[in-house]
């Protein structure tokens, strides 16, 4: 009955959305603006508005994003994506940082038959087996496999150690993903250990993953919480190496870390204000964000905000209009486009194919130190 | 488990254990006298953390400063909240005051995402604190602020103790826990001794919050309520309405989430249900709580 009612509404927003063509073309874009994840959503809504500033208008229509916070919450997330559908009828959404409200926002996007295009979320369930939710990112299996290759190859260890969020999807899968390319790589894993989002408290696990004596330490963990375990792991005496993931890439880590996040290194995407020869399209965007914020570094969140309001707009310009379903289809086309993280073509699964990207903090600062290709 | 890894878990496992006690305390005082749950208390220790992280990181002030305008500007929330959403109900049926409790509790978080945005801050960890002491050839690693905290927080409940059961607003405090009307009758200014309860009790929060933000560096809205569920669940634990309880309770609760890790690192995942599980057995066992007095007779 509600598919229906709502099936209803969608039939009523496409026929209104033809009757007043000429009003403006709405994208609107959910993430997490409070909550744990803040950090995140707020540098990729500052990306997306700068995307917006940069074009207007598509088609002779002006573009207006309409910003709604999922307080890094699931239920709020399902809530915000149909506050965005039945309130403000938005022909397109972006959104959001964190694989778990994505899937909650993405079953509510996926009924209404509105197309999605996910900033950060790499778990490989947020766009499986659906048919309008797309992602500006590349997906964790690459990425586990990226982070393992790079510890084996370019790093010659031997022994890894995991420590995951088990109440969160995005860390479950990464840790999956990178346990299996380190074991076919050679590698052992000699520490499994796991906590809930929301824990402060580590110490008894890095006690435990410290007496096993590994190389490197899987944590994909996001920043705000990444940046407390490593400063606990250095109380404790730790040595070894941490690695993480892209959710780890964040300025404010080293703010929150200090001297414990030197040495810590973690698989991006490919693109840092501090890397050498950046494409066209990431120098303009560094460029305008600098001019933007002059305060503040731009990082691969920004980016992917910038990147997933472009692609939309790329995909309305193909399509030659803003209805929901024209646009999915255009985005299902999406080739070798360029953007701030590297050309970006939509695979069969709705992912993005992109470069892997390895950063190291070092003297306080983030550092790229170069692309790596996953041994998948 | 070699006897070094072991000691390092008693060590951390203790100073976990003794915070949990002391924000414990706060919900157990409030509770003993009023029979009311002060949700509020995680959040009034979430705002201990925030005036230490204003006071040193903004204005830079020197550390002791931050701590003494910590207490008091908690302490004088505490009373706000008491004052504004507590004392007009004190007639009214407990359930209305439960959920006046559940409000302020979500009016502090929501204001403190207003005023101090929702991002994750670090806060100050004074050198001398941080500075690890290597024991047994360096197996395990103690820092002064692992001895700290205990050490405070047995001082406080001692303290509390002898102010409950030798001074004479302590007398009060007792009294009305069993009957809030007949001390009315006494003479005793009971709003004023009910006032002091929870100044205590929101002193003791915000040092709670301090310390907490020295051993997890990191301040946020919603740092207050994982905590404070935890630390209710240790006073429920302990007995609620007892000091030595509550404390008793709290590092129960620690030691139970940090051993439970280190025996059985394969199931770190459960660390929680490991804890709540011990929960349900002690309250089947003892419905009171460990420490905890008979109901019947105060209702």
């Amino acid at each position: 009955m509600r598919k229906l009612l709502l099936a209803v509404m969608i039939g009523l927003f496409v026929a209104s959305g033809a009757l007043a063509a000429d009003g403006p073309i709405k994208i609107g874009f959910y993430n997490c603006l409070t909550g744990q994840n803040a950090f995140g959503g707020q540098l990729e809504l500052e990306g997306a508005q700068l995307a917006v500033a940069e074009i207007p208008e598509v088609l002779g229509r002006k573009i207006e994003l309409v910003v709604v916070d999922n307080k890094s919450d699931k239920v709020e997330a399902a809530n915000a994506v149909t506050r965005l559908i039945e309130r403000d009828r938005v022909n397109a959404i972006v959104g959001t940082y964190g694989s778990s409200l994505a899937m909650a926002g993405g079953e509510v996007a996926e009924v209404a038959g509105i197309p999605v295009m996910g900033t950060s979320c790499t778990n490989p369930l947020v766009t499986l087996n659906k048919k309008y939710y797309f992602r500006a990112c590349f997906i964790d299996p690459f990425q586990g496999a990226g982070g393992a290759t790079y510890a084996v190859k370019n790093l010659g260890f031997k022994k890894a150690a995991l420590l995951t969020d088990i109440a969160n999807d995005y860390s479950v899968g990464l840790s999956n993903f990178f346990k299996a390319a380190f074991v076919r790589l050679g590698g052992e894993i000699v520490s499994e250990m796991n906590y809930q989002s929301g824990d402060q408290d580590f110490t008894a696990q890095l006690t435990e993953i410290i007496s096993k004596k590994p190389d490197i330490v899987f944590l994909p963990a996001y920043f705000a919480e990444g940046a407390v375990v490593l400063k606990q792991a250095r109380e404790l005496g730790a040595t070894f190496i941490f690695m993480g993931g892209d959710a780890m890439d964040n300025p404010e880590v080293v703010t929150l870390g200090g001297e414990a996040v030197e040495g810590f290194l973690h698989t991006t995407f490919a693109y840092d204000p501090s890397m050498k020869d950046m494409n066209p399209v990431a120098q303009k965007f560094t460029d305008t964000w600098k001019a933007a914020h002059p305060d503040k570094d731009p990082n691969v969140n920004a980016a992917l905000g910038y990147d997933a309001c472009m692609l939309i707009v790329d995909a309305i310009k193909r399509a030659g209009s803003a209805e929901p379903d024209k646009i999915r289809d255009a985005l299902e086309q999406t080739k070798d486009v360029p953007t701030v993280t590297g050309l970006t073509t939509m695979n069969a699964t709705h992912d993005a194919e992109k470069e892997l990207g390895i950063v190291e903090i070092r003297g306080g600062k983030k550092q790229f130190i170069g692309t790596v290709k996953p041994e998948v | 488990m070699s006897l070094n890894m072991f000691i390092q878990n008693f060590i951390n496992a203790l100073g976990l254990g003794s915070l949990y006690g002391l924000i414990a305390i706060g919900y157990t005082m409030v509770y003993g006298i009023l029979r009311l749950i002060n949700f509020a208390h995680g959040d009034i220790f979430m705002l201990g953390a925030y005036f230490m992280f204003f006071a040193t990181i903004r204005y830079k002030l020197p550390w002791a400063v931050g701590v003494l305008l910590a207490i008091a500007g908690s302490t004088i929330c505490g009373l706000l909240v008491d004052r504004i959403a507590y004392r007009p109900l004190r007639s009214a049926p407990r359930i209305s005051a439960l959920i006046s409790a559940i409000g302020v509790s979500f009016f502090l978080e929501s204001l403190a995402t207003v005023l101090f945005t929702g991002m994750p801050r670090a806060v100050l960890q004074p050198e001398w604190l941080m500075q690890p002491m290597l024991i047994r050839d360096g197996g395990i690693r103690l820092m002064p602020l692992g001895i700290m905290v205990p050490v405070i927080s047995f001082i406080l409940v001692g303290a509390l103790l002898w102010v409950v059961h030798k001074t004479k607003p302590g007398l009060a405090m007792r009294s009305i826990s069993f009957d809030i009307e007949t001390t009315r009758l006494m003479g005793v200014s009971v709003d004023k001794i009910i006032a002091l309860t929870f100044a205590l009790g929101s002193a003791l929060a915000a040092l709670a919050g301090i310390m907490w933000a020295l051993r997890y560096p990191r301040v946020e809205p919603f740092m207050g309520m994982f905590p404070g569920f935890k630390a209710f669940i240790a006073a429920v634990f302990g007995g609620i309405g007892s000091i030595p309880g509550a404390m008793i309770g709290g590092l129960t609760l620690g030691f139970v989430e940090i051993m439970s890790i280190a025996f059985f690192p394969t199931l770190s995942g459960y660390r929680d249900a490991f804890a709540f599980v011990l929960l349900i057995v002690i309250l089947l066992v003892k419905p009171t709580g460990l420490m905890g007095e008979k109901l019947e007779e105060k209702i």
